[in-house]
């Protein structure tokens, strides 16, 4: 990517007990995920990057605009940026239908595609809702119409603050589809906050870690979940994103296989036909290791894989384990007895047996 | 009126004072144009007798009012002769107690020094925006002024000028902050041991206007009342009197 | 039953409950849009000063109103510099009077309107690409409708009721200053109780409607 094509944020706001001062570069393209528990400047970062922080000083350009310089004072106003900013409420106007609320935005646009909206609305399935006010509808179509409302605009950069966390979730499975045909149809860069590692794991395609208002890691996504020096808090849920592709349908046994870099896995057969693309996320709690092929054992799922490094883990008991297998990452938790008694060093060539794995899809 | 609370109060304080030594408490209604002399009056009248005169000031009306509808006063002081003779013939006065305690002057003022001349021509030239009076209809200085301003044929020249105090005293009150440039009050407002004590004022002769005579009356509430006969008798003699002229009325 | 007088007194306070509300309107809004929305330390200070004739006597207003209005006042002279002349007997100064008076009584329901809505819908429209003029007609106004409503009933009808202001200011001067309240309460002193009764009466019946019109608005958000 060129310089040109991305997003450079240097941001630094001050409250009583609480500092946010962060410096990162963002892609201008695919999803970054901003990840983080809640108060670790997610949302803070969001909005600054919105313009709504009024009070951060820093800088911030945009695909070569500068929409922020404090030093030489330049302050480009929200309504001046060409964003889209889905809240964590829907934040519909309660006087307009959802048709007037999804013109509210197109039209102080000029230069909004007019396929825009007829693209979001078919997008996200709300086209029987129209002629509604927002209070007649449910949680899950609100924030439908809101995502619909901000894609109007046609922006050049799409903000999301957690636009399920106030959801139950059939409402969030209603709604995840559709940001997966978001981030399968739209080419613009996307922000998305979420402290829900499988909305994380399923959407991202790159990762912002936060933690107390400052930056732990940043870069693509499975990188940086396959990194060991993340900070405890998240480790807990430590584990890494596969990208694989169907190959095949055991007809006999109700087993699908997926196919991936350096292996494959076999699990319970899935609707998506030969050739789809899934994700599939493997905890490293759910990852045990042998020296040599267990047999009889009822673990399906046995891959080689080549230790790279240990790191500790969230209690004193455990260890991390980064592994190689034919060129995707894995980790795996063992207890530091286990990595004793196994002799686990760097360079070891060890099966990983992985228990389940969670398909995002 | 917020302010018949505090009379009703008083009444109550006083009912339960009178029966206790010989000195009392009495409730004095005061027009408002004699508010000043009144005030000196009464201090002297609680020095000589012991007695307690509690005054309250206002249009003339706005006292026949309240007194039909059960005011506690003892003793009236009007700003005419005709209220106090009407509620002598109503029954709310002590028959044969009206006598009249001043002679009212009416006098054209003006806060401004040399503003007004005094000969009046400053009605005739008409230079001035605002010229007070009280009101015509409750307030006999009020409707004095109408009969000056009749007599000397400007009635209508002036009447959209005219801007009227609910009483005297307000008529006063518009003039003295200036918001009214002159109007007609009375020369007890403005006199002062004998002197114009600002501004500048014509006295409007005789001829003018009828004499406003002011008549006092005891009234039913106060026949039983010693203090409120006493205070009567003390109006009439020599030192209320020396102090009624100092501020401009004719006895 | 009514005499012409009596009528113009009726079409004067009409006009100055109108002329007043209106320009409370115009006033008030951005007194409470600020007072709603504002962190600064002159909040308090502001807000007990617009809150100061809810519990001032009239007469104390009227008295300072006199003498600041007046020639010699400060707001005198300068109307006086602009060639306005004095403020006090005339339909201009009574609508000053009556829009300081009844100013709490418009500030105060919009600002809790706006209060009500926060800043969230602001910054929807500002992502919306709204301008902070256009996102406060476009939005703020048609939200806080219910405010503004609230507003221009209570700001019309305690100028309607007014009384104690206009007589100190008013001169009680036909067409110009003399109000329903001061006419009755002339009728009163000239013992017309007659006349008194049917202005009173009809004063009564607005004010219970007004009333009545206000709480069956408020009624509807029932706690059941």
């Amino acid at each position: 990517m060129t310089a040109d094509e991305a997003i450079h944020a240097r941001f630094c706001v001050s409250w009583p007990g609480f500092t946010f001062d962060v410096d990162l570069d963002l892609p201008g393209h695919g999803v970054t995920a901003l990840f983080g528990h809640s108060g670790s400047g997610k949302t803070t970062l969001l909005r600054c990057l919105a313009g709504l922080e009024r009070r951060s000083i820093g800088s911030l350009r945009f695909k070569g605009e500068v929409w922020q310089d404090s030093e030489r004072g330049l302050f480009r106003p929200t309504h001046q940026r060409p964003l889209g900013y889905v809240f964590q409420e829907a934040s519909l106007f309660a006087h307009l239908s959802v048709q007037q609320n999804l013109d509210y935005g197109r039209k102080r646009v000029s230069h909004a595609h007019p396929v825009s909206l007829q693209h979001a609305v078919e997008l996200l399935g709300i086209g029987h809702l129209l002629d509604r006010m927002p209070e007649r509808l449910s949680g899950g179509e609100r924030q439908r119409v809101a995502i619909a409302r901000a894609l109007a605009t046609s922006p050049a950069l799409l903000l999301m603050d957690e636009p399920l966390a106030a959801l139950d979730l059939k409402r969030k499975n209603e709604i995840l589809p559709y940001l997966e045909r978001l981030h399968d149809e739209l080419d613009i860069p996307v922000c998305y906050v979420s402290h829900s590692p499988d909305e994380v794991a399923r959407l991202a395609d790159h990762i912002v870690l936060l933690s107390e208002g400052r930056v732990v890691a940043a870069g693509g996504l499975r990188e940086t979940l396959a990194r060991l020096d993340l900070p405890t808090a998240f480790t807990e849920d430590a584990g890494v994103v596969i990208e694989s592709v169907v190959a095949d349908h055991d007809q006999i046994y109700h087993l699908t296989r997926l196919d991936f870099a350096g292996g494959n896995v076999v699990v319970a057969r899935r609707p998506e036909p030969v050739g789809r693309r899934l994700r599939f996320r493997v905890h490293a709690r759910d990852i045990s290791l042998t020296l040599t092929r267990a047999e009889g054992t009822s673990i399906i799922n046995r891959l080689p894989a080549t230790v790279i490094e240990i790191a500790t883990a969230d209690t004193p008991a455990h260890v991390l384990v980064r592994l190689d297998a034919g060129g995707t990452p894995l980790i795996a938790r063992i207890t530091r007895r286990s990595l004793d008694h196994l002799e686990v060093a760097p360079g070891k060539l060890l099966w990983a047996q992985i228990k389940a794995v969670a398909l995002l899809a | 009126m917020k302010t018949q609370g505090s009379p009703l109060l008083a009444g109550l304080l006083f009912a339960a004072t009178s029966m206790v030594g010989h000195t009392a408490e009495v409730q004095v209604a005061v027009a408002a144009n004699f508010t000043a002399p009144m005030q000196k009056i009464a201090a002297e009248f609680e020095k000589d007798t012991g007695h307690k005169a509690l005054l309250a000031f206002g249009a003339t009306g706005k006292f026949y009012a309240q007194i039909k509808n059960g005011a506690p006063f003892a003793v009236f002081l009007a700003a005419d002769e005709k209220t106090p003779a009407t509620l002598e013939s109503e029954g709310d006065a002590v028959p044969g107690s009206r006598f009249t305690y001043a002679i009212g002057t009416l006098v054209l003022w003006s806060a401004k020094p040399g503003f007004v001349d005094d000969q009046g021509a400053v009605l005739k030239k008409g230079e001035f925006q605002h010229l007070a009076i009280a009101n015509p209809k409750t307030a006999p200085y009020g409707a004095e002024a109408i009969k000056v301003l009749t007599r000397l044929s400007l009635l209508d020249a002036i009447q959209p000028k005219l801007v009227t105090g609910e009483n005297i005293s307000q008529a006063y009150q518009f003039i003295v902050t200036g918001n009214a440039e002159l109007g007609f009050v009375a020369l007890s407002q403005v006199m002062f041991d004998g002197k114009l004590s600002s501004g500048s004022a014509w006295i409007v002769p005789a001829d003018l206007h009828d004499p406003i005579r002011q008549d006092a009356v005891i009234l039913a509430k106060g026949k039983d009342q010693p203090a409120a006969k006493a205070l009567v008798e003390y109006i009439k003699g020599k030192k209320a009197t020396a102090i009624i002229q100092s501020y401009g009325y004719n006895l | 039953m009514l005499s012409a007088v009596d009528l113009a007194a009726i079409w004067l306070t009409l006009k100055l409950a109108t002329v007043t509300t209106a320009i409370l309107l115009i006033v008030g809004t951005p007194i409470a849009w600020w007072l709603a929305g504002t962190r600064s330390r002159f909040k308090v200070l502001i807000g007990a000063l617009v809150a100061l004739p809810l519990v001032l006597p009239p007469s104390v207003i009227g008295f300072y109103l006199l003498i600041t209005l007046g020639p010699h006042g400060p707001v005198g002279q300068l109307t006086q510099w602009l060639g306005w002349g004095i403020l006090p007997f005339t339909f201009a100064g009574l609508v000053v009077a009556s829009a300081l008076y009844s100013l709490p009584f418009v500030v105060q329901p919009l600002q809790q309107a706006f209060e009500a809505i926060g800043p969230r819908p602001l910054e929807v429209a500002a992502t919306l690409r709204a301008s902070p003029w256009d996102s406060f007609f476009t939005v703020v106004v048609p939200l806080a409708k219910p405010g503004f409503i609230t507003a221009a009933i209570l700001g019309f009808a305690h100028t309607v009721g007014e009384f104690g202001v206009v007589l100190m200011i008013g001169g009680n001067i036909p067409e110009k200053t003399r109000v329903v309240s001061v006419q009755i309460y002339d009728h009163v002193e000239a013992l017309e109780y007659a006349e008194a009764h049917t202005l009173a009466g009809g004063m009564l019946l607005f004010s219970f409607l007004v009333l009545l019109a206000l709480y069956s608005r408020k009624g509807r958000n029932a706690w059941t």
